[in-house]
């Protein structure tokens, strides 16, 4: 296991590549020795670097329960995650973790637990929805409000529409951005269709996405009358250290690094938005 | 507490760097800095403040963290060695010291950085009374005492001697090494010095420099003050008070490809500029104002929240002497204060 104050990271080795949409790839990773190279809670993150050519933070998109190596769903739009997008099975990375806080998946015990993600989003909130399912007896119903620009932009395919809608006191509600050929499911934005639901408030919320969708759908689920202690969000932020210290994830008092990546969307309010 | 001629101070440097390095105030052209003591060098301890504070030697400007090399799809990494030899810092003044105590409650608190460890364990500091405080000077703002200062030995200057006298045991060990320049001093021959520049410091200009305004838990009122508006307004964004604050501790990571294997380092950053934050989705400070407030936010307010309500300055007057708009923290927490007093 990476030694949490360091800044000398592991080597990994790429072990499978998954193309999820034309810019998403999800890919596995394990340690030299075909082992997972550290644990994990949900919603914890790692560094992961290819040298010369860039290292930064990804949400580990598996669950914890997952003891044999971990996943990560990463978008090409920059330098490194152009360059990720390149590679191939038994190419060797450097990563470094886990950090960050994590998602309390113990305090969610008994709840009825309603997911809501868009696009690239859905990735640390499926370390969470895996462990739940993992240990289905421990959890109440789940609900999983997932949208994407398109069909095309939906990842973890299989999943969404296979493996999490056939559990049981499951239900998984899709949408896309605009309407589309062979597409007969919900049509609209995330926030919309979430009125629609229009879900019982006594649920424990994770809601993941692009910022304009999150505020959005905090509007909608104040309507619905949820108060912010039921809600957990992650922040996303330009890291570089991840142990707190250099300074480029601080937002107010707190360091998304290292407080983060998971707050309860009352501590936000104490906290300048700037996220 | 010990003293030594004045002129003895170069052999006495020299005897230490038989068996450390040994960094002093070395004047080059017209500045002064801390750079190795080698021979030849000219001493200057009369110049009050050093153009960098003395943080480079615990969080270098520059500084590697590993090599790594790549064979098809295998990556190979060496960690660079942490600091293992023992140095000293000669001549530290007391806000550049306290500065160190700011830098260890960062870099020392868990998880712990072990590059800024292995050379603050290798460091002995020994600091210098202030016998002219400058006419920016506001540490006694932040209750930081230059007729006493801190550190593992300090040292007051006094006509033809210097006084030493040792804080810890570290400095203890050190005074052991250079006994045969030393003789027995006593406290009372410091004390009319130590009067006589308290004396000075009261009549200094921002002498009277208060905090009262920041106190409190009144983060988002002091975040969202329209007075951010006007100040920040002639900030060029060179990020110079960065690089000159004692307390400014943001890093970047990078990686230089020599050609034969690339090395990741970290380098100082500011907080002053556009990319700092900058992400593939966007950025969350946009604009100067708001890059300007995280700085000033930082250091006055988020910084205390986080350690037990200490401020991230030290009052050197540093950012004052050297910002080519005039724009400087004495102005942010001025401004501030008269913000909350309406």
């Amino acid at each position: 296991m990476c030694k949490p104050d360091s800044l000398i990271p592991l080597i990994g080795v790429i072990t499978d590549i998954k193309t999820e949409t034309p810019d998403v790839k999800t890919f596995t990773i394990v340690d030299k020795e075909g082992k997972k190279a550290f644990d994990h809670k949900s919603g914890q993150c790692a560094m992961i670097s290819v040298p010369g050519v860039g290292e930064a933070m990804f949400s580990i998109a598996s669950a914890p329960t997952n003891t044999k190596f971990m996943e990560f769903s990463i978008k090409a739009c920059g330098v490194l995650t152009d360059y990720l997008h390149t590679l191939e099975a038994g190419q060797q990375v450097t990563i470094r973790g886990p950090y960050g806080n994590s998602f309390p998946n113990d305090l969610f015990k008994n709840k009825d637990m309603l997911f809501i993600a868009g696009g690239i989003g859905l990735a640390p909130v499926r370390s969470v929805i895996n462990y739940v399912f993992d240990k289905r007896d421990d959890y109440g119903k789940v609900d999983i409000l997932y949208g994407a620009r398109s069909a095309d932009d939906l990842v973890f395919k299989e999943e969404i529409m296979g493996t999490w809608t056939a559990k049981e006191n499951t239900h998984v509600h899709l949408t896309i951005d605009r309407p589309q050929e062979n597409w007969d499911g919900h049509v609209g934005f995330v926030p919309a269709y979430l009125g629609e639901l229009n879900f019982k408030n006594d649920k424990t919320v994770i809601v993941c996405g692009p910022p304009i969708m999150i505020k959005f759908v905090l509007e909608e689920l104040d309507k619905l009358g949820f108060k912010k202690e039921q809600i957990y969000t992650t922040l996303e932020l330009r890291m570089k250290c991840g142990i707190g210290k250099c300074g480029r994830c601080n937002i107010g008092s707190k360091y998304v690094c290292k407080d983060g990546p998971v707050f309860r969307c009352d501590e936000l309010d104490d906290m300048p938005e700037e996220y | 507490m010990f003293k030594m001629a004045k002129k003895d101070i170069p052999n006495m440097l020299t005897l230490l760097g038989e068996s450390m390095d040994v960094y002093a105030p070395v004047k080059k052209g017209k500045l002064t800095n801390f750079e190795d003591f080698t021979e030849g060098a000219e001493l200057d301890i009369d110049t009050l403040k050093t153009v960098k504070s003395p943080k480079d030697f615990f969080l270098p400007q520059v500084e590697n963290l590993f090599s790594a090399t790549s064979q098809g799809k295998e990556i190979n990494i060496e960690a660079k060695a942490l600091r293992d030899k023992p140095f000293v810092i000669f001549g530290v003044r007391s806000c550049d010291v306290r500065a160190m105590e700011i830098l260890d409650s960062v870099y020392l608190s868990e998880p712990v950085d072990k590059f800024y460890e292995a050379r603050r364990e290798n460091g002995i500091i020994l600091s210098l009374a202030c016998n002219e405080p400058g006419q920016t000077c506001f540490c006694t703002t932040f209750n930081i005492d230059p007729a006493h200062p801190n550190a593992d030995g300090a040292m007051w200057v006094i006509n033809d001697n210097i006084y030493i006298e040792a804080r810890t045991e570290k400095g203890e060990n050190l005074v052991k090494l250079i006994s045969k320049f030393l003789q027995e001093g006593s406290k009372n021959e410091i004390v009319q010095s130590q009067t006589a520049i308290r004396e000075k410091l009261n009549k200094l200009p921002y002498s009277d420099l208060s905090l009262d305004g920041l106190e409190g838990n009144q983060l988002l009122d002091l975040f969202d003050t329209p007075q951010w508006e006007e100040l920040h307004k002639t900030c060029l964004a060179c990020g110079i008070c960065t690089f000159i604050c004692p307390t400014c501790q943001c890093y970047d990571i990078k990686d230089y490809d020599t050609g034969g294997e690339v090395v990741r380092y970290r380098c100082w950053d500011s907080c002053m500029y556009s990319d700092f934050t900058l992400m593939a989705h966007g950025n969350i400070r946009n604009s100067q104002k708001e890059r300007f407030r995280q700085r000033f936010m930082h250091k006055l307010v988020y910084h205390p929240d986080n350690n037990k309500g200490e401020i991230s300055c030290v009052g050197c007057g540093r950012c004052v002497n050297k910002c080519p708009s005039s724009l400087n923290i004495v102005k942010v927490i001025k401004s501030l204060a008269v913000k909350c007093n309406v």
